[in-house]
């Protein structure tokens, strides 16, 4: 007992140490677990828009930024842990990157006046802003990612997918579940059939689901998987000899990790995306002249322009421009969280605006409201070419079917208004 | 010098058999109530409660139901993190069915009905033994954790199977929600905890609890001289579910708010639990606290240290996290195998004698 008590006092003492003044923006990553392969691009992407951002233009409005990280590990406990950590340091906005963490924060964030963006992840009616004050999910979100692969067949089917047989590969989770209810939908509309496979965590062994692939027989396989489970998926996939270019990933599933393994077998794999592949865009050069050359690189600095890389770099990005919109709403440098929700909320992305910061067409444009906390959910489709090892893409942002994820959205956010005696208003 | 029964009188039996018959062992005890029960809730912040208290209290009472079960009644169980499911689904699923019940009659009911479900799995303990039991029990985990996924009906048909807690208060203070204040949450798993301690320790010094440990040194022995194996093996898992269905409740409701089964209750529950009473020390109350303080603390201390002090990189201090925790498990292991228990008994001892260890 007096042994618990003075570990206590000691790390009680120690986690009081908050660095003021600056612009925090929180990255709760995760570098290790099963999903670490995915965890370490997206939060070194992240870091490194900051430390550009804090070498060329001495931060954002003349205010430093600061990007204080907490370790996950995919693991809710340790979300918490991070969360309520970080609090006190002034974070402006979180980003957890799991859909188990966000599921946590939603309500705490609320609690305590702080924005947190789940940018194509976590609960997909936070679109809905009268409900979800404070969570933003611009620019897409699940089901926008769903509706997306299925407008994608429709198109390469001739606008019918009739009696096409559809599978959802999916982790069995929060995250995997969200896209069924999606889809169900899209089946009675476009008349396919609909099957669900799940996959448990962390989804190293998924023979039976591939066997009974295999006997099913499906025309399209969509796949809404994470970390290991990609790789094997797309492995299994080949053993059983499925056509690549008939498996689409959501944007979870897309990324250099989930394809190198297979080699060549992987050729032809396609993924939906929000933003844009590859490193050839001007910011890039900014990147190597300031953080790389600097050795201010974040992690070991190898994963620049990867795609999930891409989508820290983006995440920051929009970041940075919301503190931008804020501090120009509240005519101050130095914005409080508060602030820096009011900032989300007025958000404006132009095809001048991405050119402007050295990425042009990188990501659809949209504008943010308090109704509309999730952009215009324009998706596009990537494919993997396995002999040039990079992805291409091959669709451009393309908008959803928003007359069947609208009243979703409305049903899902209204039973959560219900729940918690959220009186829903836009004011 | 300490612990010193010189000049400690006891007249009544009952003085005799109280749980901490030396005098300043006594007041140790007492002050570390007083500043549990009349300091912390008073200096509490959110940072202290939700990272450190909180599940630090939920784990206790975890250990101590399992402690029941394998170090009092020697059935090995890694059926834990499923049973803690349990009580979270039953806590959910009574939460919001009845909104405007207490929130200490949910826990409690949440822990009967785990306590029901650990009876029904504690059966086939009658006819299979030692890993085989694990073995089965293994078997409970899995299966609840499935069960809980598979039927829309236990997370209330959400879109995404997850659970959330609503809002739900006691005697009018909010301890649910994020709108709950530090303190609530902290003095609502504190009762529980406090109680569950002295419930196990009571009984596992009474006639119970006797022929639980009888079970477990020699079955066979224990039934000879009278003990039913039915009736010890039954209770054991009874009580030992009902605790860790409380835990459970508290873990879902109270500390995180909302719970995917399979990420929360999964298979690394079962052995963390496991493994804070194998650390904290088998058959002993001070060995579950001492444990789950040791699983629960030391990573945060680690973290704290490595990332706010010495700057170091996140993943590095959480790969030495991982290393230096197992390390000090091996060490301890090797250095006590009975656990912290066993070494603060023998410091206490030690301290008994000194300054004249002969």
């Amino acid at each position: 007992m007096t042994y618990k008590l003075g570990t206590l006092a000691v790390a009680g003492l120690m986690a009081a140490s908050p660095v003021m003044a600056d612009l925090v923006f929180p990255s709760l990553s995760y570098r290790t677990g099963p999903y670490a392969a995915g965890g370490i691009p997206f939060a070194d992407g992240y870091a490194d828009y900051f430390t550009m951002l804090n070498e060329r233009d001495g931060g954002i409005g003349g205010v430093k930024t600061s990007v204080p990280e907490c370790e996950t590990a995919y693991n809710t406990e340790k979300g918490v842990e991070c969360y309520e950590s970080l609090k006190d340091s002034g974070g402006l906005v979180y980003q957890p990157l799991s859909t188990g963490i966000t599921y946590q924060l939603i309500p705490k964030t609320t609690a305590d006046d702080i924005p947190m963006h789940t940018m194509g992840y976590g609960r997909t009616s936070a679109a809905n802003g009268a409900v979800f004050t404070h969570t933003f999910n611009y620019p897409a979100n699940y089901w926008n990612g769903a509706s997306g692969a299925i407008n994608y067949l429709l198109a390469e089917n001739g606008g019918d997918l009739n009696g096409k047989k559809i599978s959802l590969v999916y982790h069995n989770s929060a995250y995997g579940k969200e896209p069924i209810r999606t889809l169900q939908e899209l089946s009675k509309k476009h008349g396919f059939e609909f099957t669900e496979v799940p996959v448990d965590h962390p989804g190293q062994e998924q023979k039976s689901q591939w066997l009974q692939i295999r006997r099913d027989k499906p025309d399209y396989v969509i796949m809404y998987g994470w970390g290991v489970m990609n790789q094997v998926a797309v492995q299994e996939a080949a053993n059983i000899r499925f056509p690549m270019e008939n498996f689409i990933g959501i944007w979870w599933s897309g990324s250099e990790n989930d394809v190198l393994a297979a080699g060549a077998a992987a050729d032809g794999y396609k993924a939906l995306t929000f933003h844009g592949v590859g490193s050839d865009f001007p910011v890039f050069d900014d990147i190597q002249t300031y953080v790389v050359d600097k050795g201010l690189a974040a992690g070991a600095g190898d994963q620049i322009g990867t795609v999930l890389y891409n989508r820290g770099l983006y995440a920051a990005m929009l970041a940075a421009e919301a503190a931008k919109t804020a501090q120009e709403i509240h005519g101050t440098a130095d914005i409080t969280p508060a602030m820096m929700r009011d900032g989300m909320e007025a958000l404006k992305i132009t095809e001048e605006k991405m050119t402007e910061l050295g990425l042009p067409n990188f990501g659809p444009t949209f504008d943010v409201s308090c109704s509309n906390h999730g952009g215009t959910g324009l998706v596009g489709v990537t494919q993997w070419d396995a002999t040039a090892k990079e992805w291409k893409l091959i669709s451009d942002f393309a908008p959803t079917d928003m007359d069947v994820i609208g009243p979703l959205i409305e049903e899902d956010s209204a039973a959560y208004a219900a729940e918690n005696n959220i009186e829903p208003s836009c004011g | 010098m300490f612990y010193r029964e010189a000049g400690d009188f006891r007249t009544t039996y009952a003085e005799d058999q109280q749980t901490f018959p030396i005098k300043f062992d006594r007041y140790r005890y007492y002050l570390v109530l007083f500043i549990a029960i009349c300091v912390i809730p008073f200096v509490i912040n959110d940072y202290w409660a939700n990272s450190l208290l909180l599940p630090f209290l939920i784990y206790a009472i975890a250990a101590i139901g399992l402690n029941i079960l394998v170090g009092y009644c020697g059935q090995v169980s890694l059926g834990t993190g499923g049973f803690m499911a349990v009580g979270a689904y039953a806590c959910y699923k009574l939460m919001t069915a009845m909104p405007d019940v207490s929130m200490f009659i949910h826990v409690l009911l949440a822990g009967a009905i785990t306590a029901a479900v650990g009876v029904l799995f504690g059966l086939p303990s009658l006819r299979i033994k030692g890993f085989y039991l694990a073995v089965a029990t293994l078997a409970a985990q899995f299966f609840l954790v499935w069960l809980f996924n598979r039927f829309p009906w236990f997370y209330n048909y959400s879109a995404s199977g997850q659970i959330n807690a609503p809002e739900r208060d006691v005697f009018g203070i909010v301890i649910t929600g994020p709108n709950a204040e530090a303190w609530a949450t902290y003095a609502f798993c504190l009762i529980f905890t406090i109680v569950s301690a002295i419930v196990a320790r009571n009984l596992t010094r009474g006639s119970v609890g006797r022929k639980w440990m009888a079970i477990r040194d020699m079955d066979i022995a224990a039934e000879i001289i009278g003990v039913n194996p039915l009736r010890a093996k039954l209770t054991a898992f009874a009580v030992s579910s009902f605790f860790i269905g409380v835990s459970g409740a508290l873990f879902f409701s109270i500390y995180l708010g909302a719970v995917e089964v399979g990420e929360a209750f999964g298979i690394q529950k079962s052995f963390l639990v496991l493994f804070m009473i194998i650390i904290g020390g088998l058959g002993s109350i001070f060995g579950s606290f001492a444990g789950a303080a040791f699983l629960v603390l030391l990573p945060v201390l680690l973290k704290v240290v490595g990332v706010d002090w010495l700057g170091w990189p996140t993943d590095i201090v959480a790969h030495l996290q991982l290393v230096i925790v197992g390390a000090l498990i091996v060490l301890f292991l090797v250095a006590e195998p009975h656990g912290i228990a066993q070494l603060w008994r023998v410091a206490k001892e030690k301290l008994r004698l000194w300054p004249f260890p002969h």
